[in-house]
């Protein structure tokens, strides 16, 4: 650390030869995220889903009225000074229900990803690493839910969950975490036989530990990208789901179910539904292009 | 072997729901007594492996209950809305392949260059837009609007069953019957659920044919074709020709995918499918309808995917 | 030697690269007539490249430049695309390294063959397939008519060089470059493809440039050699005379060939002089 101070951050970083594991690691997070901001799109793309989270945090002061607040007498009003995306068939502001929806959307990914990441990188490793029987059985289960394309899996869940915000994220992380598992196990089939796993096996590391220390480090890369990639179809199917009525239940503004309530009203007033709309596309595009920028930085390799 | 996972799967989703089925049959209403016998007539009161069994059997005999909204048993049902679906998404995957394809191809040549970035754009947006969004703007702007199109329904009310029905499908119907004013009826209202239906596969086949085409392109054969003088385009006719057999596999399991996209594209157009009937029965809460069709898209992508790996393997002279 | 076919003078080829600009090839001359003219460097030399621009299909992120490329005294820098997709094939043509992947694998080898000639010769296809059946019985393929049918990866790698010869040769050029023709050949297989190509090229008066890494191989086998070191060519001799080469790399390949007539306990091993790089 005491280099660190002496000479400056920036040319310890940029070092030709790295004086320790952590200046190494530092080094190379560092040109990855040179090589990131390289690509504008993917910047963009990230822009979005820290600007989604800054708007999802700061709803109260970003949002111009109550969300839920109905006012019948300023119905169906097209956007203006007062109402910036306009107001929906029971009076309520379009923008603030626009902005409070990106709570329920943010919630969503973040369960979504928090329950599927792990878990399918759990199950596809210790199924790759194990092999045998056990890594048959895991594989056919995912095969088995792989066999089904993602929304109708997650409508048979709702189907029988019931509508609501929370079984909503429970049907979408369980047609979504197969994909996952098989990647992991893909990639930790390629690292079972490298040679350092061997070595620590032979040092007596039990298998809980290389799977841990070795396995999953080599993992990571790609199923961050795949996380990412996997957030912007989790947003279109909730937002199918919503559309359907099955998600987030009315009056909570969630964009999806905003989409179907304004498609009563779209011919004449359009406003109802194309801002939500626009939201989930833009969402969801950020996320495909952090992710397809993150590939770029993280795996190389493909493409 | 998976078909039991399946089968397995769509079972464990119909017990695990926390709405009793009874209830839904008989009503809230209803006294002991009829709750008691609808359900020993469903079986419940058996042991769950029971139940499994009878679950199984019933499925290999055809048997998939009745449809509390329709009556008529769910198989019928299927049978009834399913060729609407077929017509849709063969139509989708035919546009979806003739557009995405030739700009993959496209994309490829021009790497880097203006084409390149519109086609990746394009793709972009293609994965990222909520296609049910799109038709309703659509909708919106082309019929309301314009009147370029035809409204909700697979044809106006006037034409409805007026031309025999064969396959099934109307564009195939009216056309052996020569009826030409319902065929372009039926193109009208077809033509903008195919578009929206299309873009999600679009997007993949020209992301696919565009990586395919560049691993080819840098292939030392394509140096060699340039070298014999050919021009630009028969330099890449030679690498198309090697992408031909990936590119048959993955339109393929494309169509799979179209499927699922339809369920909501349905609903947006009023297109009276199997995705509007699991809709339907999936807000009623009919779970027999439901659990059908899942069972029955499940299936078919199973069935897709083989016949993916079969074309493989069987057009590729390498492997022959 | 009379008017030469090809005239190169001051070839230069650069690609960016994150350092800045890396020349690959920095000012090459020479001169090919009906001849058999050796160009022999290591990997990173440059005479890979070298080939490529002369027919111009240089990689899409080279920037070549040169004071001149001739063809029996044609420009070849300025000539339009369509003026060179003529010449392509038809003048001038090129055999690469690997069958194995310098034929199309979803294309019989014969229409392969054919094509060649009827790119260049629209029309009858029955005279190119004629044609074609012809130049695989020149490059002694016993039964072309069964050949012709046969995937590439049907065939072996003799047979699958012979066919690229055939292939290159069918639309009649007058001057031909091989690419290393012979290093993904077994070496048995090696010496009947050059007595082929040999024999080809005498008998219908080509000029040949020969690019190997294989010093020992372009002396026997051409009439010039001309060595390249790092973008530059070092030495230009006959290949009688390689013995008598001035320029220390020339001498050091020589010094670290094994030779069976003169045989030692170790092989010398070559010191490189960053002199080289200037001369």
């Amino acid at each position: 650390m005491n280099a660190l101070v002496r000479t400056g951050w920036r040319s310890w970083l940029s070092a030709e030869v790295a004086q320790s594991a952590w200046q190494a690691s530092a080094q190379r997070a560092w040109l990855g995220w040179r090589r990131f901001l390289g690509n504008p799109l993917a910047v963009a793309g990230l822009a979005v889903i820290v600007a989604l989270m800054v708007v999802a945090l700061a709803a109260p002061w970003i949002a111009t009225h109550d969300p839920y607040a109905q006012d019948l007498a300023a119905r169906l009003l097209p956007p203006g000074a007062g109402h910036w995306f306009g107001t929906d068939e029971v009076g309520r502001d379009v923008f603030s229900r626009v902005v409070y929806g990106s709570r329920i959307t943010l919630e969503i990914v973040f369960l979504v990803a928090i329950i599927v990441a792990p878990i399918g990188l759990a199950i596809g490793t210790v199924s790759g690493y194990a092999g045998g029987w056990l890594d048959t059985v895991l594989m056919r289960v995912t095969d088995i839910f792989l066999a089904f394309p993602g929304l109708v899996l997650a409508l048979a869940f709702v189907a029988a969950l019931g509508p609501g915000l929370f079984n909503a994220v429970i049907a979408i992380a369980l047609t979504h975490w197969p994909g996952f598992a098989r990647l992991a196990r893909a990639e930790t089939l390629v690292v079972r036989h490298a040679d350092y796993v061997s070595a620590s096996r032979i040092q007596g590391a039990s298998p809980m530990r290389i799977v841990l220390r070795h396995v999953v480090p080599m993992c990571l890369p790609s199923v961050i990208v795949r996380t990412s990639l996997s957030m912007a179809g989790v947003i279109l199917t909730a937002a199918g789901l919503g559309f359907l009525g099955l998600g987030a239940q009315p009056p909570s503004p969630e964009w999806g179910a905003m989409l179907a309530s304004g498609r009563r009203f779209l011919i004449d007033y359009w406003w109802m539904p194309t801002f939500p709309g626009l939201a989930i596309l833009l969402v969801s595009l950020a996320f495909n292009l952090l992710g397809d920028g993150l590939r770029d930085v993280l795996d190389p390799r493909s493409e | 072997m998976t078909l039991a996972g399946l089968a397995a799967l769509t079972f464990f989703i119909g017990r695990v729901m926390p709405v009793d089925p009874v209830i839904a049959i008989v009503g809230e209403q209803a006294d002991q007594e009829t709750y008691r016998a609808v359900r020993a007539q469903l079986g419940l009161d058996r042991p769950l492996p029971v139940q499994f069994a009878y679950y199984v059997r019933d499925i290999a005999t055809g048997n998939f209950g009745t449809a509390i909204a329709t009556g008529h048993p769910v198989i019928e049902d299927i049978r009834r809305v399913f060729p609407a679906t077929l017509e849709l998404a063969t139509l989708a995957l035919l546009t979806g392949v003739l557009l995405g394809v030739p700009l993959g191809i496209a994309a490829a040549v021009w790497r880097g260059r203006g084409p390149d970035h519109a086609v990746r754009l394009f793709g972009l947006v293609g994965y990222s837009v909520p296609h049910f969004w799109l038709g309703l703007i659509a909708l919106v702007v082309f019929y309301a609007r314009l009147h370029w199109i035809g409204g909700s329904g697979r044809v106006s009310v006037a034409n409805v069953d007026l031309v025999p029905s064969v396959t099934g499908m109307i564009l195939v119907d009216s056309a052996l019957d020569r009826n030409w004013d319902v065929f372009r009826d039926a193109l009208r209202h077809i033509a903008m659920p195919a578009l929206i239906l299309a873009t999600t596969s679009m997007a993949y086949l020209s992301r696919m044919t565009r990586s395919f085409m560049l691993e080819q392109l840098g292939q030392e054969y394509v140096t060699t074709a340039r070298i014999k003088g050919l021009s630009g385009f028969g330099v890449t006719w030679h690498a198309f020709r090697n992408i031909a057999v990936p590119l048959v596999t993955v339109v393929v399991l494309a169509y799979g995918g179209l499927l699922d996209g339809a369920v909501l594209t349905e609903t947006v157009f009023g297109w009276p499918g199997f995705g509007q009937y699991l809709t339907s029965g999936l807000l009623a809460g009919d779970m027999n309808v439901v659990l059908t069709c899942t069972l029955l898209v499940g299936v078919i992508f199973l069935a897709l995917n083989l016949l993916s790996d079969v074309l493989y393997r069987t057009l590729d002279p390498r492997t022959r | 030697m009379s008017e030469p076919l090809l005239e190169v003078e001051d070839l230069r080829v650069a690609f960016e690269s994150a350092h800045g600009q890396v020349e690959a090839v920095r000012g090459v001359s020479f001169a090919v007539g009906r001849e058999k003219v050796g160009i022999v460097g290591e990997s990173g030399s440059g005479k890979t490249m070298t080939g490529r621009c002369v027919l111009r299909i240089p990689p899409p992120t080279a920037h070549v430049s040169a004071k001149r490329i001739a063809f029996r005294g044609e420009d070849l820098l300025t000539a339009s695309e369509a003026r060179m997709r003529a010449i392509r094939g038809r003048r001038i043509s090129m055999i690469l390294q690997d069958p194995k992947f310098s034929l199309n694998p979803v294309m019989r080898v014969g229409e392969q063959v054919a094509e060649s000639f009827r790119i260049h010769h629209p029309g009858s296809r029955r005279e190119a397939r004629d044609r074609a059946l012809d130049m695989l019985g020149q490059v002694r393929i016993r039964d072309p008519k069964r050949v012709y049918g046969l995937y590439p990866h049907e065939v072996s790698g003799g047979m699958g060089q012979r066919i690229m010869i055939a292939m290159m040769l069918v639309p009649a050029p007058e001057l031909l470059i091989a690419d290393e023709p012979t290093s993904a050949l077994d070496v048995t297989v090696r010496t009947q493809v050059l007595a082929i190509l040999d024999d080809l090229v005498a008998g219908r008066g080509l000029g040949l440039v020969f690019v190997s890494h294989d010093l020992n191989l372009v002396a026997t086998f051409c009439d010039r050699v001309l060595v390249m070191y790092a973008g530059r060519i070092v030495e230009e001799c006959a290949a009688g005379d390689l013995g008598h080469a001035r320029h220390p790399y020339t001498r050091a390949l020589l010094a670290a060939t094994p030779r069976l007539d003169r045989p030692r306990e170790r092989l010398a091993v070559m010191e490189r002089d960053a002199a080289w790089l200037e001369a």
